[in-house]
């Protein structure tokens, strides 16, 4: 596979590509109608912009061919679906481009809305998401589920998206840029703690993987690798994927809340927290 | 302290969601298979390819067969021979009305080296239940995309000796052409027997 058919999806899915192409067409035109005051940077369009493509690349290109059919690319794409894209598109806080279509969104049909508004908070309570963001790769891995996934196209497809789903929310709730100080976001600390709490059981599925003796997942065994590589090989370079990466991706987020709580410290006057007291769900 | 929702809503949804796996869970086949029960996972046998004579085959024209699908190379040195010498041993052990309904279709994916003739060669080595085809690679690539399995090449040597990674299991397809089971490399002749037994056995509905 080489140049333009690498770009090419190698297993098309008109609702993957009409699901990206509607997320940057609704971005892109809130950037062009919002008010100037509230339109985001260039740098964080881009970086909204890079999250999304990469999100896209790994699900509708040639690396789609090879995460079907080595492990580690595999693994390699689940770190960008649930870790690296949302981890970018959270970053880049589209709050106000949520904003922009909440606004639009006719009052009529906000009661309809409710069990969105249920099921969200329910997968956003700081117990649920982290339980949820870490269940989903333990089971999504579990060996015989994983051999179920990569038989099934339909379970696969079910495998990506919800990683990716789960993905955005959990960073979402990590890197939400409302502070806990004048919103009901998630405190500074709590935050932190939920960081360093997913990257331990993450990092001990990783390195079980990488320390086994016999092949774990013999799905790309039985049904053939994208090229000839030894087994053994593909094996620890997927559990070194699912050990070391996610693990600093959870550095790298503990360190982003601990600039922001440095910068927001007594900055807010303690009366601001009675202004969350009146609000009791968060608005986004 | 923000407010998000209660502990006993959360509890009262986990217990629903463990309930409604629980019901799932309850939904087991009757038979014990051997081998990997695909039913609800892949689709039905088709494809487009070309026999040891050179002619166009296709999934109908083996229908009411049983069929053993194993792909593989010729120049194989391991997985090849010994799969194909296990599978041919379990047909043999069949008794001979259901050996009648089963086909093993060995399918080459090295087709640049692998002609008809030389693939009609081989698989007569290993018994006259084998029946083998090839294609041109895209064929090739469309079939195995169609069942979650590829292929790769390895830079050839200067004898122009390559490896070709390839699928290590079986897939089985009933009489009707419903994918049924998958056979991992590791089972035993008899396990492989009573399975494809066990389909044979199957009234055509």
């Amino acid at each position: 596979m080489n140049g333009v058919k690498a770009l090419l999806p190698y297993d098309f899915s008109p609702l993957t590509i009409a699901s990206y192409a509607l997320v940057l067409a609704l971005y892109g035109v809130a950037l062009l109608r919002m008010p100037d005051s509230e339109r985001p940077g260039p740098g964080r369009i881009v970086t909204f912009v890079v999250g999304v493509m990469l999100c896209y690349a790994v699900m509708q290109t040639a690396f789609d061919y090879y995460s079907q059919y080595m492990f580690f690319v595999h693994r390699g794409q689940h770190l960008i679906l649930h870790h690296l894209g949302p981890f970018l598109i959270a970053l880049s806080n589209p709050l106000p481009v949520m904003r922009f279509w909440g606004r639009k969104i006719p009052r009529s049909t906000l009661p309809w809305l409710a069990p969105v508004r249920l099921s969200y908070r329910v997968l956003q309570h700081p117990v649920v998401a982290p339980v949820l963001f870490v269940g989903l790769v333990y089971f999504w891995l579990s060996p015989s589920i994983h051999f179920d996934a990569m038989l099934s196209r339909q379970l696969y497809w079910v495998m990506n998206w919800s990683m990716l789903l789960d993905g955005l929310l959990f960073w979402w709730l990590i890197l939400d840029p409302r502070s806990p100080y004048i919103s009901n976001a998630l405190g500074y600390g709590k935050r932190m703690l939920l960081l360093a709490l997913v990257a331990v059981p993450q990092m001990l599925l990783g390195a079980w993987i990488v320390f086994s003796r016999g092949m774990v997942y013999d799905v790309y065994e039985v049904c053939g690798r994208a090229w000839p590589l030894a087994p053994e090989t593909d094996q620890l370079l997927g559990g070194l994927l699912t050990w070391i990466p996610p693990a600093m991706m959870s550095v790298l987020g503990i360190l982003i809340i601990l600039r922001r709580a440095m910068y927001e410290d007594g900055r807010y006057p303690k009366q601001a927290t009675a202004l969350t007291q009146p609000s009791g769900h968060m608005n986004t | 302290m923000p407010t998000f929702i209660s502990g006993t809503r959360i509890a009262a949804l986990i217990a629903l969601l463990l309930a409604t796996f629980a019901l799932v869970g309850c939904d087991q086949s009757v038979r014990e298979w051997h081998g990997k029960d695909i039913s609800n996972l892949m689709p039905p046998l088709e494809f487009e390819l070309i026999d040891t004579q050179g002619e166009a085959v296709n999934a109908s024209d083996s229908e009411g067969q049983v069929r053993l699908v194993f792909f593989g190379f010729t120049h194989c040195p391991d997985i090849c021979p010994t799969t194909l010498a296990r599978l041919s041993q379990a047909v043999d052990k069949l008794p001979e009305n259901e050996r009648e309904r089963v086909t093993i279709m060995f399918v080459s994916v090295d087709p640049n080296r692998d002609t008809p003739e030389q693939i009609a060669a081989y698989t007569q080595f290993y018994g006259d239940r084998i029946a083998g085809v090839t294609g041109s690679e895209p064929q090739l690539r469309q079939l195995v995309k169609r069942y979650r399995t590829t292929f790769g090449y390895d830079e050839p040597d200067e004898n122009n000796n390559y490896n070709v990674s390839h699928s290590a299991g079986v897939y089985v397809f009933d009489t009707r052409g419903k994918a049924r089971l998958l056979l991992r490399p590791d089972l035993t002749v008899a396990q492989i027997r009573d399975d494809i037994s066990a389909l044979a056995q199957e009234r055509r509905s």
